[in-house]
């Protein structure tokens, strides 16, 4: 939509200046009606115009979405003090889940969910494709680093006590999560359809099937009938990239809803509660023994 | 509530709760909230309810009987097995082909003669591929280390049950191979379970026959 020229909007309605802008590059005028200010010439409009674009276009949508306010309130929330790396661990657990959904959508391209042809289609990935080796490389040990980084996750949040109150929903959903994780990496290993895959997947069914009185039902209805089939591997196939993907982006986003909700912990070591009242002896002691984690006790004869 | 305060309110015939109607069980709000989410949860479950059976119906479909020839009744000897491969599940290649080891039935081991006896490879543990090892006359598999004897009856290792074993029979001179079951550990058929699910006594009843599988002989 062509931007319509100040002079013809009526004062009220024009869009206001933005911050700096209207600070006057020389001395005010003593009159505007004797000695107008110089208007821009149309190259500078132009140019100043084309530097507001980008920010026009974020303010445009931002105008009809309100994002901003939830974006500025996630990105720039408060940590505490003593947040460290180990706080790295879930966010590097959902890099390695981009990094295998990525990776899975485009072994998709290439991969035949068929019993007769799944080997070959991977064969012809590590063989022919240009850099298939690598994206298959990729996507197979980004699970094991995914399932290590999950489960570091897990103590990290178990060790310091960030399960507690109010977070043990988000506890509950990370071990879903888990679970889930778990789900793709059975469901993933029979895809490649070579021998160990092969095997493995029917240890793993056979495992399900010790199950008492469920688990019989639980083992047909994995390999979709009393063996293994034409049908177990496309079943494999849609649990893998269907099913549980779904699953898992749905809880990440309840799980990262708790935590910029609830906020992340302070380490266990880190004792930031003081009681105001002992406040002044307690900086008086930080400031003789050099740390602020001293005894905030106002006998302590540190001085 | 006294007689002083009954009187004028029926008078009026105010409706309590208000929006109600004289008479009425419901609001209209109310009845049309109920309406709406009853609809709601028939169409949802007409989407869901087809799906998760789409899904689930493979539990209950049992396959078509099956039986393969293996070779002719002059190729097996009572006291060893020799080793077959046949297709037990069609349509997937060599994935749906299983080994079996067959020999004639033996009086020796109170069989019923005249009878072929068909031991499959399959662990009754976790599934791996035993192997019948000639010199000891025991199978052996593998994976974990378990041991069955000649009959397939577990004498070591983690495996829960003897070998599964396949039905059997001779048409046109051609041993052949039927559907899958299992044994107790005295080899009294039952119906096919799975590796590591125990067989006989109460166990029938805590790993139950599976309707995808074919009685036993």
């Amino acid at each position: 939509m062509p931007k319509i020229p100040d002079s013809i909007v009526p004062a009220p309605l024009r869009k206001p200046a933005k911050p700096g802008q209207s600070a006057p590059k020389g001395p005010a005028p003593t009159d505007l009606k004797t000695s107008p200010p110089e208007r821009p010439s149309h190259v500078e409009r132009l140019g100043d115009q084309a530097k507001d674009a980008p920010a026009d276009v974020l303010a445009w949508v931002d105008q009809r979405m309100g994002a901003s306010g939830f974006l500025t309130g996630m990105l720039y929330r408060k940590v505490p003090k003593g947040t460290n790396w180990f706080y790295t661990l879930g966010s590097a657990t959902l890099f390695a889940f981009i990094v295998q959904a990525v990776t899975g959508v485009f072994l998709a391209m290439f991969y035949t969910p068929s019993t007769t042809q799944a080997y070959a289609s991977i064969a012809h990935i590590n063989n022919d494709v240009p850099l298939g080796q690598f994206v298959h490389g990729m996507h197979k040990w980004g699970a094991s680093v995914m399932v290590i980084l999950i489960f570091l996750h897990m103590g990290r949040t178990f060790f310091f006590g960030a399960y507690k109150y109010p977070r043990e929903l988000n506890w509950v959903i990370g071990v879903v999560l888990l679970i889930l994780t778990m789900l793709m990496a059975f469901s993933g290993y029979l895809l490649p359809f070579d021998q160990r895959s092969f095997w493995a997947s029917i240890v793993g069914i056979n495992i399900n099937g010790t199950g008492p009185i469920v688990g019989p039902y639980l083992s047909d209805f994995l390999r979709a009938g009393p063996e293994l089939g034409a049908t177990t591997l496309s079943r494999f196939y849609a649990i893998h990239m269907l099913l549980v993907p779904g699953a898992i982006i749905a809880l990440i986003g309840a799980h990262m809803y708790l935590v910029v909700k609830l906020g992340t912990t302070a380490p266990p070591w880190s004792k930031i509660d003081k009681p105001k009242i002992a406040a002044p002896l307690a900086q008086l002691d930080a400031g003789a023994n050099g740390n602020g984690t001293g005894p905030a006790n106002g006998a302590s004869p540190s001085v | 509530m006294n007689g002083a305060e009954t009187a004028p309110r029926q008078e009026r015939a105010k409706p309590e709760p208000p929006g109600y109607f004289e008479g009425e069980s419901m609001t209209r709000r109310r009845a049309f909230t109920i309406a709406a989410q009853g609809l709601g949860g028939l169409a949802g479950a007409a989407i869901i309810l087809p799906a998760v059976g789409f899904a689930v119906a493979p539990i209950f479909h049992r396959g078509k009987e099956r039986w393969e020839a293996v070779g002719p009744v002059s190729d097996f000897v009572e006291d060893t097995y020799r080793q077959v491969v046949f297709t037990e599940t069609e349509g997937i290649g060599d994935a749906g082909k299983t080994t079996a080891y067959v020999r004639r039935s033996s009086e020796e081991l109170e069989e019923e003669p005249g009878k072929f006896v068909a031991v499959s490879n399959r662990c009754a543990h976790l599934g791996c591929p035993v192997r019948f090892v000639e010199a000891a006359g025991n199978f052996i598999c593998p994976c974990h280390g378990g041991v069955y004897d000649f009959q397939g009856k577990r004498i070591g290792g983690p495996p829960v049950r003897p070998l599964d074993q396949f039905q059997t029979r001779v048409r046109n001179g051609q041993v052949e191979l039927g559907p899958r079951y299992s044994v107790t550990s005295q080899l009294e058929p039952v119906r096919a379970r799975d590796p590591g699910e125990f067989t006989g006594g109460i166990w029938e009843y805590l790993y139950p026959p599976r309707p995808s599988t074919f009685p036993p002989p």
